[in-house]
């Protein structure tokens, strides 16, 4: 009997069942009988100097428990880690855990309340009475970068630190260019908003000296090290429970200074401490993400070839400098070539300090920023240059023979980065197909019914699977099924069922007889990386294939043992493992008691998807309304696992996207406070808002670095969205004029540009 | 003081403060935790559970409100094995990812398909954008929920 593989079908998503009928265990659906609810207060001033925190009235209130202030913590206080790039020059930006002489944003822990009930808790918050002696604030990075406000007064510098990437040469290039053009753009403070808020349970047992932390997600064996190293435990008496996660899209699951608190709480206390935040704590404490500018220069060809970027890139980091808070900017930098051959860049980036809340990745962090600044210079060029701006993408496109390819080296790390694999003209001609580009262009500027047409197309790269490893474990069953334990971590996107089928194909065995797939504990492998960076599939896909070929042998060399055959002779098939004699025993025979196997995969590279997406808009010039009335997106991942999750992920990534590009903002005002606190302000796309967006998935160049070819995916349909969009709806808006350089395109900033657009037209009449 | 309601067919009696909300009886009280807050600002939609026959966010009605309603949870609309069509045809267009807002897409959906069985895209995408989802782009669950309109067609 031969098996239809299982990777590559649009296998239903095993996930589903306990979630469609209200059986999941997401964090605050668990509790225990003893357990003390926190509640934190949180820092209502942008910057301030502390003066006095008296809980006394807060301690009084029945059914609170204790109050805890940084005081209580320890000197130092201990201060939340760099994940990703951990430059000791970062460590004087590092956000103690709680606030102790200064807040440096709104929403910055104060103090803790232990009570009862949360509403308890919560009524103790407001018992506390706080002095802070409110300072000037650094509202953005202009303020910033003057260094009169400063943040760090020891520091002597907003500047948290520079990058810079270079690729060739490209002062000689700009000097002997034919055509310049220099350009600033901007895109907004936003932030994931994953719909589950964050939240924890810790349960410490003073007996064993064990603690459990409900509620990790994302990188557990990571913060595991923090926890233990913050809590002076060891790390195999901490152990780390996913639970089922509401989302990450980068945001959720990194260190947060509730991921020390609340276990730090539960030792104190000796009893189960659970923590649930609300929206209006989730907007001012969960990271932030994509707030950028930049004022670059393209030189180009008269023919359209580019020959060169340079120019300043500044990024909005907030207060603190987070587990994850460099990767944004770095990418700005390294990729704002994308997928076209730009032989001559450098870009600096300054990562600049502000009284806001803290940045973190958000899906494709950077990416979607370097993106809509790069295609939009690119639209201005071609016009300029009179090219087709489909055909402007088309002859600057990286081309096959040139990969691998290597893009800009970021200094002061070194970081080098090269393409994997692709055809990146198929995809851009598939997209331009699909779409319908010759017909649709032609709308260009047209008004119908009042309002403006415009289309525009652009190409995008996606990067997947950071290393440096993943672990993998397979446990053959007394009953002969299989159970999958895996260190990557589900915040939602269906690992089980990709890991299922990369299994049942792995094993050669139908996918029902994957018993189960276990991610998401401290317990479950010896060591593992998590999800971030699209790299579950990936690096944890390639670790069950190791684990799976090393449990094969295992399993033939107790087979022979019980056949007496040699272990290279025997087949194991139907579930069955066959002797050349034809004797042959059942997998549940094989295992009286389960055998199990461990496999990793090891990687230093980076996968690279990548594709093109097409929009048409049409806009309202009297209200700044954009309509969507049709999206491309055509990606090719290399190998895909899960075609129904693929394109899920990518429609939802599109989706997310159009939030970032016209409505989702996080806004402060001069002070540093927010005034986007909660889901009536912050505004999300809704199911009504963009109703037609096509996906389109393509399979060829698998990618070279992992046995299964597959790159991570999941970031790409994001990453293009602000540029198409802005094109889009400077296309409609050319015979006006309106040229967008800073996102959101509201309706009301839109109608601002048409109304300065009408101005100047009348001015030049 | 003492609230009596019935929730998913069953009667029940619970002791809540004034200011509790219906959302966190259900979940912390009466420990049916299908029903999730997402925003606790009537926003989202996460909460929303049927009070006599409508959809309701349970976020901003209290539990003392109940009095004497007729309440059903994404527990009470779920089958002790298996999926109903309207789940299985959420599960075979992947109209949910990480599944938290799922509960409230069940509840608004099952309440417009039992009173309007005929519904159009639409008004399924009218009715929808009162419950947030940041996973799917909502295109999946728009499938979904019209895929699912033969199930409940009138006899």
């Amino acid at each position: 009997m031969t098996i239809k593989p299982f990777v590559g079908q649009p296998i239903e998503r095993l996930e589903d069942l306990p979630l469609l009928r209200g059986r999941g265990q997401y964090v605050d659906d668990l509790a225990r009988d003893d357990m003390l609810h926190a509640a934190i207060l949180r820092s209502a001033l942008g910057h301030g100097r502390i003066r006095s925190i008296d809980t006394t009235r807060a301690r009084e209130l029945p059914g609170v428990h204790s109050v805890i202030t940084a005081a209580d913590l320890g000197t130092p206080v201990p201060c939340v880690p760099m994940r990703l790039q951990p430059m000791p020059e970062f460590e004087a930006f590092a956000q103690p855990v709680m606030a102790g002489n200064k807040v440096r944003y709104v929403g910055e822990a104060l103090a803790m309340v232990l009570a009862d009930s949360a509403a308890i808790a919560e009524d103790a918050l407001s018992e506390i009475a706080v002095d802070i002696e409110p300072l000037a604030a650094v509202p953005n990075h202009a303020v910033a970068v003057a260094d009169q406000t400063l943040l760090f007064e020891e520091k002597g510098t907003n500047t948290a630190m520079k990058f810079r990437a270079v690729l060739g040469d490209a002062a000689s290039a700009f000097q002997n260019a034919p055509y310049r053009r220099r350009e600033t753009f901007s895109t907004q403070r936003n932030t994931a908003l994953t719909m589950e808020p964050r939240g924890l349970l810790c349960e410490w047992d003073a007996a064993s000296g064990k603690l459990k932390v409900f509620g990790a997600a994302k990188v557990l064996f990571f913060n595991r090290r923090v926890i233990a190293r913050q809590l002076g435990l060891a790390e195999d008496s901490i152990e780390m429970v996913e639970c089922h996660v509401g989302g990450s899209f980068g945001a959720r699951g990194e260190f947060y200074p509730e991921d020390f608190l609340i276990p730090f709480a539960a030792r104190r206390v000796g009893r189960p401490v659970k923590w649930i935040e609300d929206r209006r704590e989730h907007l001012m404490t969960m990271n932030h993400a994509r707030e950028a500018a930049c004022d670059v220069e393209i030189a180009c060809e008269r023919d359209g070839t580019v020959l060169g970027l340079r120019g300043h890139a500044f990024v909005d980091v907030g207060a603190y400098m987070r587990t994850n808070g460099a990767v944004g900017a770095r990418n700005i930098a390294q990729f704002m070539s994308g997928a076209y051959r730009i032989p001559n860049i450098d870009i600096d980036v300054a990562l600049l300090l502000t009284n806001k809340t803290p940045v973190g990745t958000y899906r494709g962090p950077g990416r979607f920023e370097t993106d809509f600044f790069r295609e939009r210079l690119f639209d201005l060029v071609a016009r300029d240059l009179g090219i087709d701006q489909v055909d402007f993408r088309r002859i600057n496109l990286i081309k096959e023979a040139e990969i691998p390819y290597a893009v800009a080296t970021i200094a002061p790390f070194e970081s080098k980065d090269e393409l994997d694999s692709g055809d990146y003209r198929v995809t851009l001609d598939r997209c331009s197909a699909e779409f319908g580009w010759a017909e649709k262009a032609k709308l260009k500027g047209r008004s119908i019914d009042g309002r403006y047409h415009g289309t525009a197309l652009s190409c995008f790269i996606e990067g997947g699977a950071a290393g440096p490893k993943e672990t993998a474990r397979l446990v053959l069953e007394t009953d002969g099924t299989i159970t999958v334990y895996i260190g990557s971590s589900g915040v939602g996107q269906g690992l089980e069922t990709a890991f299922a089928q990369i299994t049942a194909d792995a094993m050669a065995v139908p996918i029902d007889r994957i018993n189960n797939v276990f991610h998401g504990s401290t317990s479950y492998v010896s060591d593992g990386y998590g999800s971030y960076h699209s790299r579950s599939i990936v690096m944890g896909g390639s670790a069950v294939l190791d684990a799976a070929n090393k449990l094969r042998t295992v399993m033939c060399a107790e087979a022979a043992r019980r056949l007496n055959c040699g272990a290279a002779e025997v087949l194991l098939a139907d579930g069955r493992a066959a002797a050349p004699d034809g004797k042959s025993i059942s997998w549940a025979e094989l295992a009286p008691e389960p055998l199990s196997a461990e496999g990793f995969f090891l990687n230093k590279k980076h996968t690279w998807a990548y594709g093109a997406a097409a929009a048409h808009v049409s806009v309202d010039a009297k209200t700044g309304h954009i309509q969507l009335l049709d999206y491309v997106a055509v990606e090719n991942c290399g190998r895909i696992i899960n075609p129904l999750t693929l394109k899920g992920q990518l429609i939802g990534a599109i989706v997310q996207g159009l939030g970032g590009a016209v409505m989702e903002h996080l806004i402060y005002d001069e002070q540093g406070q927010l005034l986007t606190g909660s889901l009536a302000d912050f505004l999300l796309p809704t199911a009504a808002d963009f109703p037609t967006i096509r996906g389109v998935l393509i399979e060829s160049h698998p990618s070279p670095i992992n046995p299964l070819g597959a790159k991570g995916a999941g970031e790409g349909g994001i990453i293009s969205v602000g540029g198409v969009i802005a094109n889009a709806v400077a296309d409609a808006l050319s015979s006006l004029g309106v040229e967008p350089r800073d996102l959101p395109l509201s309706p009301s900033r839109l109608w601002h540009l048409i109304q300065d657009a009408h101005k100047a037209r009348e001015v030049c009449r | 003081m003492l609230v009596q309601f019935e929730v998913n067919g069953n009667p029940v009696e619970v002791e809540v403060e004034p200011r509790l909300t219906l959302a966190d009886c259900l979940r912390h009280s009466l420990r049916l935790t299908g029903t999730h807050v997402g925003c606790e600002h009537g926003v989202c939609g996460a909460c929303t559970v049927l009070v006599d026959g409508a959809a309701v966010r349970s976020c901003l009605m209290l539990a003392a409100q109940a009095d004497g309603a007729k309440v059903v949870t994404v527990e009470g609309l779920s089958l002790e094995e298996g999926l109903t069509p309207l789940q299985a045809s959420f599960r075979k267009h992947h109209a949910l990812q990480c599944g938290f807002c799922t509960p409230g897409m069940i509840t608004t959906a099952h309440a417009l398909l039992t009173k309007e069985p005929d519904c159009d895209a639409d008004r399924v995408r009218d009715v929808l954008s009162g419950n947030l989802c940041r996973c799917t782009g909502y295109i999946s669950i728009v499938e979904a929920v019209l895929d699912a309109r033969s199930a409940y067609a009138r006899k």
